[in-house]
């Protein structure tokens, strides 16, 4: 908005000015001389046109704005077709002379002069949008001692020469030595050329071209107001103003300058080019670390950026996938010269990593082989994510000895952005598997919930509850009761080896078994049997279940049981008000997988009375520990079932568990744990 | 009497984790082809269900080598875990080394 403005003024200001200057002088040349003040009538023309040259200082520092590396030849291009139409436009002029030279008219020294004054317009245009270009150049990259010294110049140049310009009555020793001083300090300036080095070898012949051009154009303008100078008849003559000789010096020096700085910096252009092609490869590569790709296009950008960076011929990558699958990425060779050059080479760290067989913190010798055929140099690097190697890379040239150090360490650079890429990806595959993984297994849960019995089969004559938690999402915990006859009930409880998703499985099969074997009504010691026959086809090597069979039978109020290596259970008889384990041998399921293990069930029964209290549980519960690593252990157990004997199953199965979590401090209990409370 | 036997001494606390290493190194001591396995408990603090599925894992290739596999020197802890579990009746389970030593055939 501002900056519109500014322009606009400026447009105008300058507009003004130019028109004042032409009319003011004129005015004097037909009418002044005599009846005005000679000083006034040289005055006022000089103010004018210093006015304009300012206002068209003005305009073109804010209509050419800061150079970038993208603009330069924009900038170059700006002079040359500035200086096209203001040549134009001048040579017109000099036409008009060239072809009425003889005319009165042309002796006018109204009309001379009034052509000088489009002349010194066109020229004034010209010479400062060209000064401000170079400014912006200069200036490009400049550093605080530059910046104070182009202001020192500037505003010497357009402050103090214009007044000096406006009251030219000075010596001219002084002037000269001011010159001297600008002209100094214009080949200070003219020294700062840090754009050509981003210039490509076809922009800088472009360059050279358009800045010879600009300096034809100067020299014409130059011989323009020459021309108009030694005609004579002029009333102000602007190669008489200090700062447009000065001007010229330096619209001179600065382009000499740069033509032979771009001439002697042609040789190097391709080395020059080359490095910023790597700078903008390796930000290429960073951006993938931020937006991961796939692997394949990983490392697709990475060939393609190594063998911009080291100006390969042909390369491959060799990669190791996840599920260590080999796979070739292959630019400019086939896979059988891949597998000729792979074999040339018997030894060495460049054999190791061709054959992925090297690791992370190995002492490298070279990265370099030569090798026979098409190509005759090697230069071999590994990839490594976690110490792993993943991939090779393999860049080839035609020449022996192609490759250096240096090109290692760019593409080293390359290969530890795409490394961070891989692992990001990587990272970011795996959590989300995980998250999947954490789905699945919340399904896991649930359904394991609904293996579990809402509520368990119960007759007038006893109430019974139970409770089971997984110490992970799922454990291998499982307890059930059925009616088996109008007056048999079977309860059950089992405890599988391990936790977590492997006993999961193994309690869903448990259950199976459980309820297949109570259609049978068998007998504890004819169902233990059969369940170790079922389970031994069925669990891996490694697994057993412990389980406990009890068969309640409510009319002759006795229990009989067996206790296949599972946790002793808990029983309080109201009688004597006592509570103790129940004794017996037996060994776990799935540990025999022979007939012998018949040998090993051993069946026993009980009587209860009312108000007895049965308490099946599994391990986690008396192997539950405290912070001092002390076991609730099973006089724990006891001592908290006799607190609540005269509570109904429910309560008691509340205090028992009130009591556990207040001895493990409410930490997680470490195992599955699981409890069925009977009371009769 | 030949004393030819491979002492394996298991040290620390044996968990679903650490049950893999027990269970590889059983696998070595049964494949070079020792007869006798004196497994020496003194140094078990704690064994959980799937330490013990190590050695049940290992009970089919012990009998058909006829691979004589005899406990010592159980803590109570691991005593009664293994009483409980019903193994006290299934396999040699004895106090001492030498007791172990004279128990071999």
């Amino acid at each position: 908005m501002y900056q519109k403005f500014n322009l606009k003024i400026s447009f105008f200001i300058a507009l003004l000015s130019w028109g004042l200057y032409a009319f003011s002088d004129l005015y004097f040349i037909q009418y002044g001389q005599d009846e005005i003040n000679p000083l006034v009538a040289d005055l006022l023309p000089n103010i004018f046109v210093s006015t304009f040259i300012l206002s068209v200082l003005n305009y073109y520092r804010s209509r050419i704005r800061k150079a970038e590396s993208l603009n330069f030849a924009n900038l170059l291009w700006r002079i040359f077709v500035t200086g096209l139409i203001t040549t134009l436009i001048a040579l017109l002029i000099q036409l008009i002379f060239y072809l009425f030279t003889d005319h009165p008219m042309i002796k006018q020294p109204m009309l001379i002069n009034f052509l000088y004054h489009i002349l010194v317009a066109l020229v004034v245009i010209y010479m400062i949008s060209t000064f401000v270009v170079w400014k912006r150049l200069i200036l490009y990259q400049k550093s605080k001692r530059l910046l104070q010294l182009w202001n020192f110049f500037e505003y010497g140049l357009f402050g103090g020469l214009i007044i000096l310009g406006v009251f030219r009555d000075l010596n001219d020793q002084f002037l000269y030595f001011l010159v001297i001083v600008f002209t100094i300090l214009s080949f200070f300036l003219a020294f700062n050329l840090k754009w050509i080095a981003y210039l490509s070898f076809g922009q800088k012949l472009k360059s050279i071209l358009l800045i010879l051009l600009s300096g034809i154009y100067l020299f014409n303008f130059y011989l323009g107001l020459s021309q108009f100078s030694t005609h004579g008849s002029l009333q102000i003559d602007l190669l008489d103003s200090l700062l447009i000789i000065q001007l010229f010096i330096f619209l001179f020096i600065y382009p000499a300058i740069t033509v032979l700085v771009i001439l002697f910096n042609l040789p190097t252009s391709s080395v020059v080019e080359r490095k910023l092609k790597e700078a903008v490869e390796f930000q290429r590569l960073s951006n993938l670390v931020t937006t991961p790709e796939s692997e394949g296009a990983t490392y697709r950008h990475l060939i393609e950026s190594a063998m911009n960076a080291v100006l390969a011929e042909a390369a491959w990558i060799e990669r190791k996938e996840e599920d260590n699958a080999h796979s070739f990425i292959l630019r400019g060779v086939t896979v059988d010269e891949v597998q000729i050059i792979k074999q040339s080479l018997s030894t060495g760290y460049v054999n190791k990593v061709m054959f992925m067989r090297a690791h992370g913190e190995e002492q490298i010798k070279s990265y370099f082989s030569f090798l026979q055929g098409r190509y005759q140099s090697a230069m071999v690097l590994p990839i490594f994510l976690e110490n792993r190697q993943v991939a090779a890379l393999v860049l080839l040239h035609g020449v022996k000895d192609a490759f250096n150090l240096d090109l290692v360490n760019i593409v080293t650079t390359y290969i530890n952005q795409i490394s961070a890429a891989l692992l990001n990806a990587r990272l970011l595959r795996k959590t989300i598997q995980n998250e999947r993984y954490q789905e699945q297994l919340k399904i896991a849960k649930l359904v394991q919930k609904r293996l579990l019995p809402d509520e368990l089969a119960h007759h007038a004559s006893f109430d019974i509850v139970g409770l089971s938690k997984p110490t992970e999402e799922v454990g291998g915990d499982y307890y059930d009761g059925v009616q088996l006859t109008d007056d048999k009930y079977g309860i059950f409880i089992a405890d599988v080896s391990g936790k977590g998703t492997s006993a999961a499985f193994n309690m869903a099969q448990m259950k199976g078994v459980f309820h297949s074997l109570t259609q049978l009504n068998l007998s504890p010691t004819d169902f233990i049997i059969k369940a170790n026959e079922a389970l031994g086809k069925c669990l891996e090597k490694s697994s057993f279940i412990t389980a406990a069979y009890h068969v309640i039978d409510v009319t002759s109020r006795t229990i009989e049981f067996v206790r296949a290596g599972h946790c002793r259970a808990l029983q309080y008889t109201s009688k004597d008000q006592k509570a103790q384990f129940l004794e017996g041998k037996g060994l776990g399921l799935g540990i025999l997988r022979n007939k012998t293990y018949d040998n090993y069930v051993h069946a026993q029964t009980i009587d209860y009375c009312s108000g007895d209290i049965l308490v099946l549980y599994t391990d986690g519960i008396i192997e539950a520990t405290n912070d001092f690593g002390v076991a609730f252990g099973e006089e724990g157990l006891r001592n908290s079932l006799i607190n609540y004997v005269g509570m109904s199953p429910k309560e008691i199965m509340k205090g028992i568990m009130d009591e556990l979590y207040e001895f493990t401090s409410h930490k997680m209990v470490e195992d599955d744990y699981s409890a069925v409370v009977i009371k009769f | 009497m030949a004393e030819a036997y491979c002492e394996l001494v298991i040290e620390g606390s044996i968990d679903a984790s650490s049950s893999i290493h027990l269970e590889n190194s059983l696998e070595q001591v049964i494949l070079e082809g020792n007869s006798v396995l004196l497994i020496n408990m003194s140094g078990l603090t704690y064994i959980s269900s799937a330490g013990l599925g190590a050695f049940i894992s290992k009970l089919d290739i012990i009998n058909q080598r006829d691979i004589q596999m005899i406990f010592f020197q159980l803590s109570p802890a691991v005593a009664s875990v293994f009483e409980i579990l019903g193994l006290g009746d299934l396999l040699d389970i004895v106090a001492d080394k030498e007791t172990a030593i004279g128990k071999i055939k």
